[in-house]
């Protein structure tokens, strides 16, 4: 007898963990897929997760797949919103592009490295691995130790677009997978250098300026710093309905207030001509 | 009555082998799924490009394995060379040499080594052995040298404890017909001891060469992963493992094949090594 209560119960357990996301999913009024960029994509997951927590009844699905896969996914229709961390290309320029933020990327050495400040051009010739010595830099008598992250992060590829440009970067250097881990090693050894997020950059590690210009937020605000990228949300056509009211969402001053704690530079502190 | 017990032995018996195929067949799912993902993609570039390519560049379709081929031999032999001494020393001292409460004291310990997880070994590779080898040896100390000493010492438990168990299996009467032929302690131990256990030691051995050669995130941490051939020992180095591991997060297309292949290499290498492992295994023992 009560092995069959039993056997009741768990069949009811069971209908009710398959019912009910199925409801869920019925009273859901519309849905929209956010999808892109791997650099954006922890942040809009956050900013989706508060959005809905307000707005019951709408879904926003938010994908990951790499800012190019963004832009072919908004293109094609099967995302509402494509999420891009770079500059669109030409034959992208179609697309309407709403900057959410902005993004620094910072050249870090140990804070012990008596180089301050890189040109461009130079910092190409290290990650490239022609640069080999500090002392070539004006530094030290040792050799650079070059940390890199791997193929696929939307990091790499930022570095890879705008200082590498069409050149490879070192075999010979060290690959980590994190920010978090690039700005340890860097930070532990005196001939390394590295390129993190800026708003991860702290005082374990010193970030240098490039042609002579620090990474400050008021440096990258005038574009003075050259390694800044845009977040971009990317439709087809203007946005509207659902995909409009979450765009708002984002650049409200709620969101946008938020974004320093995070790293990133609100996007109406940078008007004007943004490109360079 | 009767009858009912062999009813009831062959439900067990079902069941028993029910759960065994279970095990199996993950085994066989898990094979064939890598093998479908990594496949095509290296029907389509080339065998040859992948083992024997220099260039590990997946954003230019470029899918060169064979720095990581040569990183995790390299660095499961260096492993194998810091752990294989050190294992079969302490596994002698122990059984022969110590006395029983110490050796009911170290054996323990040295097995609460395998519980540790590899993250935390990795993570004081890169707090305390990285940064020693650069300071004293130069290079960025990210290296096959951190790499082989961190993988050498996590390998321990395994042989120590399989090394043990070997040595203690051999029968008294051989030590003590050793002895009595007037051979000395460590005579009998080289000469008797060792030979009767070394199909047993020789277990032991592959085992901790199959963890050296699968583990991940110790490796990560310590090896620099820089996708080249290195030039020293010094130098950073990628493994199979750590190829996979770095790339999976973000990679997608031909990125992504690209991994299970550099799966389906790694687990042809196990194989073969197992393979000739066992081999070896089996050959001193029939001598």
């Amino acid at each position: 007898m009560s092995s069959l209560n039993l056997t009741i119960w768990l069949l009811l357990l069971v209908f009710c963990f398959f019912a009910f996301p199925a409801c869920r999913s019925h009273s859901v009024s519309s849905e929209i897929v956010v999808a892109g960029s791997t650099s954006i994509q922890p942040f809009a997951d956050e900013w989706a997760e508060l959005f809905m927590s307000k707005n019951n009844k709408v879904n926003i699905n938010v994908q990951g797949g790499g800012s190019s896969a963004g832009i072919m996914a908004v293109k094609e229709g099967s995302a509402n919103i494509g999420m891009s961390s770079r500059e669109l290309k030409e034959d992208e320029r179609d697309l309407k592009e709403i900057i959410i933020a902005y993004d620094g990327l910072a050249i870090i050495v140990h804070p012990a490295n008596p180089v301050n400040s890189l040109a461009i051009d130079q910092v190409q010739s290290i990650f490239a691995g022609e640069i080999t010595s500090w002392k070539m830099l004006n530094g030290l008598d040792q050799n650079i130790t070059v940390v890199v992250r791997e193929e696929g992060s939307g990091t790499r590829g930022a570095f890879q677009e705008m200082v590498m440009g069409p050149r490879r970067i070192s075999k010979k250097a060290i690959v980590e997978d994190s920010n978090g881990v690039v700005r340890e090693i860097v930070s532990r050894d005196e001939n390394s250098i590295g390129f993190i997020s800026l708003g991860l950059v702290n005082d374990q590690v010193k970030p240098v300026a490039l042609d002579g210009v620090k990474p400050t937020e008021e440096a990258i605000v005038h574009n003075n710093y050259r390694l800044r990228r845009p977040f971009l949300f990317l439709s087809r056509q203007e946005p509207q309905g659902l995909a409009k009211e979450f765009i708002d969402f984002v650049l409200s001053a709620e969101i946008q207030s938020r974004l320093p704690q995070e790293g990133l530079i609100p996007a109406q502190k940078i008007t004007g001509d943004r490109r360079f | 009555m009767a009858r009912h017990k062999s009813g009831g032995d062959r439900l067990i018996r079902l069941s028993l082998l029910l759960v065994a195929l279970s095990a199996i067949s993950v085994l066989a799912i898990i094979t064939i799924f890598i093998f479908e993902q990594g496949l095509p993609i290296m029907a389509k570039y080339g065998l040859k490009n992948f083992l024997l390519g220099q260039d590990w560049f997946p954003s230019e379709q470029s899918f060169g394995l064979l720095p990581m081929i040569v990183g995790s031999l390299l660095v499961t032999l260096g492993a194998l060379v810091i752990g294989v001494p050190l294992g079969l020393a302490s596994a002698i001292f122990l059984t022969e040499f110590s006395n029983r409460r110490l050796s009911g004291f170290l054996k323990p310990v040295i097995e609460l080594l395998a519980g540790i997880p590899s993250v935390v070994y990795g993570f004081l590779g890169l707090m305390f052995l990285v940064p020693f080898i650069r300071k004293n040896f130069g290079g960025p100390g990210l290296s096959v040298l951190a790499a082989s000493i961190i993988l050498g010492i996590m390998i321990l438990p395994t042989i120590i404890s399989i090394a043990i168990d070997a040595i203690r299996a051999v029968p008294d009467s051989y030590r003590e017909g050793s002895i009595a032929l007037g051979a000395t302690r460590w005579q009998t131990v080289r000469m008797v001891v060792l030979p009767a256990a070394r199909s047993g030691l020789v277990a032991g051995i592959i085992l901790g060469m199959g963890r050296a050669i699968g583990e991940t995130m110790a490796v990560i941490m310590v090896a620099g992963n820089a996708a080249d051939l290195p030039g020293s020992l010094l130098a950073p180095v990628r493994t199979l493992t750590s190829n996979i591991a770095l790339e999976m997060a973000y990679a997608s297309g031909e990125h992504r094949q690209a991994l299970f292949a550099t799966g389906v290499i790694l687990f042809v290498i196990i194989m073969i090594l197992n393979f000739l492992a066992n081999l070896a295994a089996r050959k001193q023992f029939r001598k």
